[in-house]
């Protein structure tokens, strides 16, 4: 396949090119919206189910944590869509300050995934012979407030008098939040990869007004998989907080 | 491009895709992003799972000879028509016409220069080859023993057979779909030659436009599902296990939300193909392109609609149930649209009994009967009487095999001098045609009936007063095996010693017969210019068709 400058051979103009990568992006991404779109519904059914176990889970999580990244996660939204803004517009220094900018914020949201990873792991939440809902109210560290140990245990013992599959039921939440949010973190992996991709390619200047194609469709990615979060955090961290 | 008349050829043209060399030997085809060479890159390796699948076949057949079973154990058994049902479904039937015809052709008859994303369609065929790899260490490794349709808690907690493999294979084959589908989107999006409207497009591109649709929006929900049903095996999740709370329903509406509209991935390219032959041999317009074309897009929408009648006896709510019948029946209009249009093109045309005609003609026949057997299956009660019996593994044959299969056999034979440059043995593939219906008909028939006298599918033993019915099944098999061979060998054979081809020898309309066969790596010299339209014979004197040869039919049959 040759290549004329920027021009692949078997297209025949620019604009026909960048049609065809942005059109292919698009589809690509209502993929992702059916590969997410089975999990969604497999996460509603069983929280129709089991709705008082998956909201005694849903509390086990890190509001703070996940607060937190929504935000990071927003802000990357942010540089990604200046990053794409100044390639358009032929800023040349921008675009990589921009790029370097969205990937530190996306490596500070995996970063704070593995902390609270290992939280659960701390806290016998991860699916398997060792779950148990109860082991942190019932074991808890010298750092921990003697006060929310308290709620928690309240908490729980409330939902295992009215669910006493609380454990099997939580497990389904678990395994949930963690195929759930592993999957997003996997597409953050694959659009860190993209971004470190991209900065190699805007330091060699190649990304000019008329030549920006993979900063746009690589941000039109990002921007995806910031969206399938804005929709995680609400169901995975949000469900039971009213009271 | 003009429509000049065309001059006699005797020799292949100097230069084409399969001369061409990009560096040296192997390399040039595994690292080709030539769209034709990928095509029979495909070609190759679903000839492959096509052997493994119909030897397996060939057990079953021969087990199913003597009542108690004349070859393996029960256990075995399963394996059998497990790994059968995985290799052809999976492996051969989806990617079969649009990875390998649809590939090939979908550029030319649009006169683009390849698909928008050469390189993407080069590692879906990649992706393809590893997924295969995959599930081959699973049959090697223990086989599969859960039915093609993986339902849990059997394929997550009980199997003792090589599930997870299998399914990861499964799983990473579906981005090769995906990225087909993709591909030939953008690429009927985009690439279109001047001129090359979307109602001059030739049929067989409309009927890939709907799969690819089938394909982007499908096979993710099967990927996620699947995936989900190995990471429960794997780690002893509970999704779909209900001792620990979750719902096996949940996986079959996931699974059939795919699974239903994958049998419209297999059947909507065989129906593009015969959209092509048919009018090419009846020398007529085909009657009714718009209609042929919407219905395919209609197959496509509504096929995602009636998953559900897949679980009529899984106690879902009667409305659910009546409304997914009703549903199925829909699908029924726009496939009768295009049967009623395909007989219609025939009425009062020029008809050449070439060997591409004959299998198209097979094609309608086996597809009505397989058609109408679904209405059956369709209807809620009579549903409740055949499920899971041998009925039911008739009807999706007919559809499966004596419609996607002949399809494909007969896409062979008519796109065959365009992919080498040579012609085929014509007596011996009309044979070999006939032969196909005769042992297609032989085998699949008979257990219609057996299924409806109550032989349940997947049982390795049944009552002696079936066995009449079965032997028949199993001659039948032996028949329809020898259907398969003889052209896999006259094709072979003609790849060096057939007569040369010329770059339209039946006549056909399409684009991709004006230019050589086989083709410039290019496809086109220039860039054609489209300012006729599809499938008119009348004002293409550059096919040839004037004095001495049969006249060309009116457009119209009553004129």
């Amino acid at each position: 396949m040759h290549r004329t400058g920027q021009l692949y051979g078997h297209f025949e103009t620019l604009e026909q090119q960048k049609e065809s990568a942005a059109l292919g992006m698009w589809v690509f991404l209502v993929t992702e919206v059916l590969f997410f779109g089975g999990l969604f519904l497999a996460y509603t059914v069983n929280r129709g189910a089991f709705s008082t176990a998956f909201g005694a889970g849903s509390n086990t999580l890190d509001i703070k944590l996940g607060g937190f990244n929504t935000v990071v996660l927003i802000m990357s939204s942010l540089t990604m869509a200046m990053a794409v803004w100044s390639a358009q517009v032929g800023k040349k220094k921008l675009v990589s300050i921009f790029l370097i900018a969205t990937l530190g914020l996306g490596t500070v949201f995996l970063g704070v995934k593995v902390i609270e990873y290992k939280q659960k792991f701390d806290h016998h939440l991860i699916p398997g012979q060792g779950f148990d809902m109860r082991y942190r109210s019932e074991h808890p560290r010298a750092t921990d407030d003697p006060k929310e140990i308290a709620i928690e245990k309240e908490e729980v013992e409330k939902t295992f008098a009215v669910d006493q599959d609380t454990n099997a039921h939580g497990q389904l939440y678990f395994s949930l939040y963690f195929a759930m949010t592993g999957l997003h973190a996997l597409h953050m992996i694959v659009g860190a990869g993209l971004l470190v991709w991209l900065i190699k390619a805007s330091f060699a200047g190649r990304f000019t007004p008329q030549y920006n194609t993979p900063v746009e469709i690589v941000g039109l990615y990002w921007h995806f998989v910031d969206i399938v979060w804005i929709y995680l955090f609400p169901l995975l961290y949000l469900i039971d907080r009213h009271r | 491009m003009s429509n000049t008349p065309p001059t006699l050829v005797r020799e292949l043209p100097h230069k084409h895709y399969l001369n061409a060399t990009y560096g040296a030997g192997l390399r040039s085809w595994l690292l080709t992003t030539d769209h034709k060479r990928i095509a029979l890159l495909y070609l190759a390796s679903v000839t492959v799972f096509f052997f493994i699948g119909g030897v397996l076949a060939t057990m079953i057949r021969i087990h199913l000879l003597t009542p108690g079973g004349a070859l393996v154990t029960p256990e075995t058994y399963n394996k059998l028509f497990t790994m059968h049902g995985v290799a052809m479904i999976f492996f051969f039937l989806i990617p079969s016409i649009p990875a390998v015809f649809g590939n090939f052709l979908i550029p030319l008859m649009i006169g683009a220069k390849d698909l928008a994303f050469p390189k993407i369609n080069l590692l879906s065929w990649y992706i393809y080859v590893i997924g295969g790899c995959f599930v081959l260490y699973s049959f090697g490794t223990g086989g599969l023993d859960t039915g093609w349709t993986f339902y849990t808690p059997l394929s997550s907690v009980y199997s003792n057979s090589a599930v997870t493999p299998a399914v990861l294979g499964i799983f990473i084959n579906g981005f090769s779909s995906i990225l087909t589908g993709l591909n030939f989107i953008v690429t009927i999006h985009t690439m279109r030659a001047p001129g090359m409207t979307w109602f001059r497009m030739p049929l067989f591109v409309w009927a890939h436009y709907a799969t690819s649709l089938v394909m982007i929006l499908g096979t993710p929900v099967v990927a996620i599902t699947l995936l989900l049903a190995g990471l429960e095996r794997m780690f002893h999740l509970g999704f779909f296990n209900p001792a620990l709370g979750g719902d096996p329903i949940l996986f079959q509406h996931l699974f059939w939300f795919y699974s239903h509209p994958a049998v419209y991935i297999m059947i909507l390219p065989a129906m593009g193909v015969i959209s092509e032959i048919i009018p090419t041999f009846a020398r007529k317009p085909i009657f009714g392109y718009a209609f042929i074309a919407g219905s395919s897009i209609a197959i496509a929408v509504i096929g995602f609609l009636v998953w559900a009648h897949h679980m009529f006896v899984t106690g879902e709510s009667t409305y659910a149930a009546l409304t997914f019948s009703f549903l199925s029946y829909l699908v029924a209009i726009p496939s009768a649209v295009k049967v009623f249009n395909w007989t219609s093109t025939l009425y009062k045309g020029s008809i050449s009994w070439d060997p591409p005609m004959i299998y198209a003609l097979g094609f309608i026949g086996l597809f009505v009967i397989g058609g109408l057997t679904g209405l059956f299956l369709a209807c809620l009660g009579l549903d409740i009487h055949i499920h899971d019996t041998y009925f039911v593994v008739a009807h999706f044959h007919y559809i499966m095999v004596g419609g996607a299969v002949m399809g494909y056999v007969g896409g062979l034979h008519f796109w065959w001098p365009k992919i080498t440059g040579r012609l085929y043995p014509r007596s011996l593939s009309r044979f070999a045609a006939v032969v196909l219906f005769i042992g297609f008909n032989l085998t699949f028939f008979p257990q219609f009936i057996l299924g409806y006298l109550g032989m349940p599918r997947r049982y390795h033993t049944y009552p002696p007063e079936f066995q009449v019915l079965n032997v028949l099944s199993t001659a039948g098999a032996s028949i329809l095996a020898l259907g398969y061979l003889l052209p896999m060998s006259y094709l072979t054979w003609s790849m060096r010693y057939g007569r040369v081809a010329g770059p339209n020898p039946w006549p056909a309309t399409g684009l991709e017969w004006k230019t050589d066969s086989p083709p410039l790596t290019e496809n086109f010299e220039v860039t054609p210019v489209v300012t006729w339209e599809p499938y008119d014979f009348k004002n293409r004197p550059d096919l040839g068709l004037g004095t001495g040869t049969p006249s060309p039919a009116p457009a119209h049959g009553d004129d």
